[in-house]
């Protein structure tokens, strides 16, 4: 397993997991939130193709919309 | 551009003027500017005040409601006695009283897939503050396709994010951070979750903020980052954002050529 931080929570999860199999496991529609890894955006169009490392550091940014 | 100054403007603008990264030139190029405020509630008020205040010359309201009581307890542009006025008036009354020098244009309309263009087209600087996706996607994609820089600011319940999107220079645009809006339901409003009324004033001064240093050139803006305010742990976080390839209104093959999705939106 692999040791990430989301949310300043530390959490394992299996090798080679992505970013769309966090929020997954996480049971986060993507399309109400946006993740924030390492102080950083990930752009939609790459939460399949970006594996998570060791010590990443995630941050799950809800999508708000008021005013 | 036209440095000359009355007695009253000089007066009036002196504490902007000391400031050397302001001086007279940067109080010329905010007389000068043309900013549109989209919404005039808890983020619009704040805007239309303090860029009505710094004297930036015109600015454009723009907003189909009318005041309401319920929207008092944070939209502070708006009065006890103006409730059922339109919001637009009633936060230009707000404003010119202020700074009875700047012009305000209040449209009384909603955004839409018809008129969004050539609004956003008229004005050098977009500040969105509207309460609902369909219209923050809108102002958007308009900006996108006017090569307007737009500066966005969002809340609910504690919370505020602002970014500045300026795809047209090389950043970021909204969908790069969100490539469409939530299904219906999904995420709440303000009107269903709630919203800390100072935490709209917070967003809105910090949006006029940026604002007013995008108009002077000044300082170091907000374009491919967001800032992120969590007012119940007062904590700010301003992280990456970058520009999105696959993205459909700015990436290398963008499939948003023109406003016609939303024309659909419009009449769904």
């Amino acid at each position: 397993m692999v040791d990430i931080s989301v949310n300043g929570e530390p959490r394992a999860i299996p090798p080679g997991h992505t970013v769309a199999a966090l929020l997954n496991s996480l049971g986060l529609d993507p399309r109400k939130v946006a993740v924030e890894r390492n102080e950083a955006i990930v752009v939609r169009s790459q939460y399949d193709a970006t594996a998570l490392d060791a010590g990443d550091q995630i941050e799950i940014v809800h999508f708000i919309g008021g005013g | 551009m036209d440095l000359d100054f009355t007695e009253d403007e000089i007066s009036r603008y002196s504490r902007h003027i000391l400031l050397a990264e302001v001086g007279g030139v940067g109080q010329a190029k905010l007389r000068a500017a043309r900013v549109l405020i989209v919404g005039a509630g808890g983020l619009g008020s704040p805007l239309a005040l303090y860029l009505a205040a710094a004297g930036v010359g015109t600015i454009g309201l723009v907003d189909d409601d009318v005041v309401d009581l319920s929207n008092l307890q944070r939209q502070i542009a708006h009065t006890t006695d103006r409730v059922g006025q339109p919001k637009v008036r009633s936060a230009a009354a707000a404003a010119r009283a202020i700074n009875p020098a700047v012009a305000i244009e209040a449209h009384e309309t909603r955004l839409d897939a018809r008129n969004a263009l050539n609004l956003v087209a008229g004005y050098d600087l977009v500040c969105d503050g509207c309460d609902n996706f369909a219209t923050r996607f809108l102002v958007s994609d308009a900006c996108v396709l006017a090569r307007r820089t737009l500066i966005s600011a969002a809340v609910l319940r504690f919370d505020g994010q602002l970014s500045t999107f300026k795809p047209h220079l090389g950043g970021p645009c909204y969908r790069c951070l969100h490539p469409a809006p939530p299904p219906d339901g999904m995420v709440p409003s303000c009107s269903e979750a709630g919203i800390l009324g100072a935490v709209t004033g917070v967003m809105g001064s910090l949006q006029a903020t940026e604002a007013l240093k995008e108009i002077m050139g000044i300082g170091e803006g907000l374009s491919g980052r967001l800032m992120i305010w969590d007012a119940l742990a007062a904590r700010v976080r301003t992280i990456g954002l970058h520009r999105d390839p696959a993205c459909p209104a700015c990436g290398d093959q963008p499939t948003l050529r023109d406003l016609s999705a939303h024309a659909l939106m419009d009449h769904g």
